[in-house]
């Protein structure tokens, strides 16, 4: 095994002054806890922004007292107008996608704990790392900054499509500033990922300590290294992208508009342009991104459970595997967000199969850690039970996958309310759901202090059985044709599913009160917490178990770990218990390895 | 002292002369040839406002009434008054009922603030469109405030409901506040004018402007008619 | 707590599918001619999800239960067949499941698509600006006249800029703001948008089509029942997307034609 670590990181110094310890810091542990941190300010704006949206689906015409104070015009009175619900509603869906669900279980939890699952001090380029996070952080300040300049958020969705995106504020409210602010900050964050996946690929590749092969690596490892292959070539296409639709707005250029638009009676000044373009170069960028949110989930929840079933998996391997060909696959369907987009119906067709075909590799993850649970001796605790809620949502939000896969059905489907049914579940619901297991299984390392238990059990309750409360309808909603990014129901079809819409609200609103039970935890428990019983409370065998507790500046304190077991040593006798971690160097009986 | 007592008499004069004297223009806007049909509005997209209607509505480009009159032409004084005026205090509403503006034409003094009021069950969006003035784009649900607003040049501003799309109407800004819009039978009235020389002119959406010069002398009311030539396109 | 999430999930499966065995809100009749083939795969490929969903959930379910705060004396086990076994199943039931569905629903998408119009489909073009849909009819002689986008002035009812000082053809075109059809008749619907992206969506109908700006597609349908449906913007273009409508009216042919003479009559 070839060590390279000794070489390939620069060696940099303990910090010194408090800037250096938190602010500017080259430590991937304090990046990470930077990035967790944005990421935490980040859900709970987004999921305020959702709580005003819910409130005037159902309660239309209410005002909202203080909804005024986030806009100039777009509450007059605290009654939400209909440009401020897209504007909120675009705001929400960015805000998660980027800044929740791309940073938290991809950007924090693998700066933290990649390099030292490898074993490594840090990672290759760490001035690149403390730039990832600072330019994913300004770019998050420029995307709120859209809150209060100009005329407001723009209104076009995460998805921001052509020619609305391009065409200026003669569309709408929000759509010249709010757009240049939007692009702005996306493209700065396509260049913080970037840089962050640049250090992942390299400290996988390169950083691993001697004994640690390819296929020692845990599984979080291995998700956090196919994920940043994904971001690497996602992220390239997405940020020129934002580039030219900032050039439609500055510079006169119409690469997403076409000729003889007349918006207000005048023909607008652009001509030549692709309103196809914009959705082709997005989506190439947002399937992948999809399986960027979560595919670390899978590594993280898959890493939990083998630790409180105490067995492995049914097969390491074909997890990696699997997590590989959903990489792979995911650049080859992203047309099925166009199928009735006006792009040709044989490519339709011909992004329909790949689709369909991708459901296996996911099929396989979740029969093997479902069947992996047969004979297990499966502990019960938050970081388990919302690793266990995450298989029951990724399947639910899976199943919906059938349906949407099809062209035909499509017809039927495309835009209504059984989208964002379908996504939320897996991304809204599951991804998250690997963020506080995540938290839950991790704290004690990141922090030195364990969270409550009690709190975290009654967080998994609310959420478990409120997020079903909220999302499964949307699928029937969907059934029934409900249009989304609808700010009101005026149709007459849309009156009788009005009342479920209510339903979903209160849902919406009680589990996101749970989710401060959740926030009060994280901040109590880190002053307060319990502290753990030793460095390895969960009895775990990876090596961010290794090390003290919270790791020091260089993760080992000066020694390179050296690796002597597979991962996920458990099921044996050894003079510890039940397993035996990476870095002992204790020969026990094993169960047959898998080779 | 008597020549600054004098002086001061003279201007007294002067003032209240003026103050005696003032006459007013008045007359009718009328039209030849034959107007282009207004095509009724099918507002069934929106059903509360359709069911206000018992007939559709027609488009208002071009309003006419008895005898030829055209109406919704403002009139106003472009030259030859001493100063701007006073900024009008008394509120003037534009009303979006039965998803149609109200007036159709609203003139209004530089800088006098108006009200938008939404009198409908529907949102209405009103974005009006100044090459001017600045730019703004406002959705009003219903039963929310009314939106005050005011423009500081003059300009006629075209009006729009984006929601929508068929309600149109325009916003007359004007440096004086010598002004009036016609109705029904054409008629329009400028009173108060000091005794001097005045252009007037009248603006139609349609078929553009024309202009008319008169003097007043005293008290007189002088008789100004414009007449547009219609077209049937 | 093992135990009782089990039951959980079990509860909360059960409670996901029943709405879906009770029919509650679902999509309307079909008044379409290609609309079967469509139903058919929904409801195929509700079976197939709804059992996969159901058997997914039960296994989890009984596994939690059976697996969970285990004895001091109790050994783990491995499933019989490991990951092979499933990795085979996966594969091969799965993998024949989606292709199935995949190479059935050709079909259905082909008749919407991939078939041009028949020779005697009667053309109507929607045009979709924000916030409403606009018809336009050719009228008596048979040809939509030019349109004129420097022309277009939603003030004066001129939504298509049409000339008709200057382009006969457009002297008869017929302009209105609902779509009307005879019913039993096949519709060539010629899409154009004005500004920036719309759709077109009538869930009776079991249509749905984007309007892309520069690029004018087609649709072409039948409608089998008279009736008043919805035709409602599913693209967001703006605030006003949510009130983008207008209604169908599918008639007799002696309706449509009246309907036709008292709209070009108020052109």
């Amino acid at each position: 095994m070839h060590d390279m670590s000794a070489h390939a990181v620069q060696h940099h110094a303990p910090p010194t002054s408090f800037i250096r310890k938190y602010v500017f810091s080259l430590d991937h542990k304090v990046i990470g806890k930077q990035y967790y941190a944005l990421a935490l300010v980040a859900a709970l704006t987004g999921m305020v922004l959702s709580w005003f949206m819910r409130i005037h689906l159902a309660w239309n015409s209410a005002a909202i007292p203080g909804l005024q104070l986030l806009s100039k015009t777009g509450a007059p009175g605290g009654v939400m107008t209909p440009e401020f619900y897209l504007q909120l509603m675009t705001m929400h869906g960015t805000i998660m996608v980027f800044f929740v669900l791309t940073t938290a279980p991809f950007a924090a939890f693998g700066n933290f704990f990649l390099p030292i699952q490898v074993g490594a001090e840090d990672m290759p380029f760490p001035r690149f790392n403390m730039m990832s996070f600072w330019v994913t952080f300004t770019a998050f300040l420029v995307l709120m900054s859209s809150f209060i300049l100009g005329d407001g958020p723009t209104l076009g969705g995460w998805t921001q499509y052509a020619p609305l995106n391009a065409v200026g504020s003669v569309a709408g409210p929000g759509q010249g500033l709010g757009v240049v602010l939007w692009a702005a900050s996306i493209g700065l964050f396509c260049v913080g990922q970037l840089l962050g996946s640049l250090n992942f690929i390299t400290t996988t590749l390169d950083l691993r300590v001697k004994g640690m092969s390819l296929m020692r690596l845990p599984l979080t490892a291995w998700a956090w290294f196919i994920t940043s292959c994904m971001g690497l070539t996602a992220f390239a296409v997405l940020m020129p992208a934002c580039i030219l639709v900032i050039l439609d707005h500055v510079a006169g250029t119409s690469f997403f508009v076409a000729s003889n638009l007349v918006i207000n009676d005048q023909v607008q000044p652009h001509s030549g342009g692709s309103t196809l373009l914009w959705q082709h170069l997005f989506w190439f960028f947002g399937h992948p991104e999809v399986y960027i949110a979560i595919v670390p989930g899978l590594g993280i929840v898959s890493h939990i459970l083998i630790t409180n079933m105490r067995k492995p998996m049914l097969s390491h391997r074909t997890l990696i595997y699997s997590m590989g060909a959903l990489a792979v696959l995911s650049y080859m369907v992203y047309g099925h967000h166009m199928f009735v987009s006006g792009m040709n119906p044989y490519s339709s067709l011909a992004f329909s199969f790949p689709t369909l075909v991708i459901t296996i590799p996911s099929t396989i993850i979740v029969l093997v850690q479902v069947f992996s649970l047969y004979g297990a001796k499966l502990r019960i605790n938050s970081a388990s039970l919302f690793s266990l809620g995450f298989i029951s949502m990724f399947v639910a939000g899976g199943v919906s996958g059938f349906f949407l896969a099809q062209p035909s059905i499509d017809i039927m489907l495309h835009a209504t309310y059984f989208v964002v049914g379908h996504f939320h579940m897996v991304m809204g619901v599951a991804a998250m759901f690997g963020i506080f297991a995540g938290t839950y299984f991790w704290f004690p390392k990141m922090t030195g202090r364990m969270m409550n238990e009690t709190l975290g059990r009654v967080h998994f309750w609310l959420s478990f059985v409120g997020a079903y409360c909220i999302f499964m309808p949307f699928h029937y909603l969907g059934m029934a044709g409900n249009v989304r990014r609808y700010s009101s129901f005026v149709d007459d079809f849309l009156q009788p599913l009005i009342p479920v819409h209510r339903f979903i609200t209160v849902a919406a609103l009680v589990t996101g009160a749970a989710q401060l039970v959740f926030l009060y935890n994280l901040i109590h428990s880190r002053f307060w917490g319990e502290l753990p019983p030793n460095d390895n409370p969960w009895e775990a065998t990876s090596l961010e178990w290794s090390t003290p507790t919270p790791p020091p500046f260089d993760n080992f304190g000066g020694k390179h770990p050296v690796v002597y077991h597979d991962p996920y040593q458990y099921g044996v006798q050894s003079s510890v218990g039940d397993y035996v971690m990476q870095a002992s160097p204790e020969q026990v009986k094993t169960e047959d390895e898998e080779k | 002292m008597r020549t600054k007592q004098m002086l001061l008499a003279f201007l007294m004069l002067l003032v209240g002369s003026s103050l005696m004297f003032a006459g007013t223009v008045s007359g009718k806007v009328t039209y030849t040839g034959t107007p282009a049909h207004q095509k009724p509005i099918d507002m069934s997209k929106e059903p509360s406002c359709a069911k206000q209607h018992a007939t559709p509505v027609t488009t208002e480009t071009v309003v006419t009434g008895a005898n030829n009159a055209l109406d919704n032409v403002v009139v106003y004084v472009s030259a030859g008054a001493p100063d701007e005026g006073q900024v009008p205090t008394q509120a003037i509403t534009y009303t979006q009922k039965g998803c149609q503006y109200i007036p159709h034409v609203l003139a209004m003094h530089v800088n006098q603030e108006f009200d938008i009021i939404n009198d409908d069950q529907t949102s209405h969006n009103i974005h009006p469109l100044p090459k001017v003035n600045i730019e703004w784009n406002k959705s009003q649900p219903p039963g929310t405030p009314p939106i005050k607003e005011k423009y500081d040049k003059p300009e006629f501003i075209e009006v729009k409901c984006n929601i929508h799309p068929w309600m149109h109407g325009y916003f007359a800004v004007l440096k004086t506040s010598h002004y009036d819009v016609s109705k029904e039978a054409g008629d329009f009235k400028l009173p108060n004018l000091p005794p001097g020389k005045y252009t007037i002119t009248a603006w139609h959406e349609k078929y553009g402007t024309q202009t008319a010069d008169v003097t007043i002398t005293g008290n007189e009311t002088k008789d100004v008619n414009f007449t547009f030539k219609a077209t049937p396109y | 707590m093992a135990k009782f999430f089990a039951v959980t999930i079990i509860v909360i499966a059960i409670l996901s599918a029943i709405p879906i065995l009770r029919h509650t809100w679902v999509a309307p009749e079909d008044i379409s001619t290609h609309g079967g083939l469509i139903d058919e795969q929904m409801s195929e490929t509700m079976a197939e999800a709804g059992i996969s969903f159901l058997a997914a959930q039960f296994v989890l379910a009984f596994f939690i239960w059976k697996f969970s705060n285990p004895g001091p004396d109790a050994k783990i086990k491995k499933f019989p067949g490991g990951a092979k076994g499933l990795v085979i199943a996966a594969i091969l039931v799965v993998g024949i499941e989606v292709m199935a569905l995949g190479i059935f629903g050709v079909k259905a998408w082909a008749n919407v698509y991939l078939t041009p119009p028949s020779a005697d489909a009667m053309p109507i073009q929607v045009q979709a600006g924000q916030f409403a849909f606009y018809f336009r009819y050719p009228g008596p002689d048979g040809t939509f006249g030019a349109t004129h986008p420097e022309m277009i002035s939603e003030g004066s009812q001129n939504f298509f800029g049409l000339d008709p000082e200057h382009d006969v053809d457009s002297r008869d075109d017929i302009v209105a703001a609902e779509m009307a059809i005879p019913v039993n008749k096949e519709i060539h619907l010629l899409m154009h948008s004005k500004d920036v992206g719309h759709s077109f969506y009538v869930r009776e109908l079991r249509v749905q089509q984007d309007f892309v700006p520069g690029l004018d597609v087609s649709l072409h349908f039948t409608a089998t029942k008279i009736g008043k449906y919805e035709i409602v913007c599913t693209q967001l273009c703006g605030l006003g997307h949510y009130n983008m409508k207008a209604y169908l009216e599918v008639m007799s042919q002696q309706d449509f034609d009246d309907w036709m003479k008292k709209e070009a009559a108020m052109q």
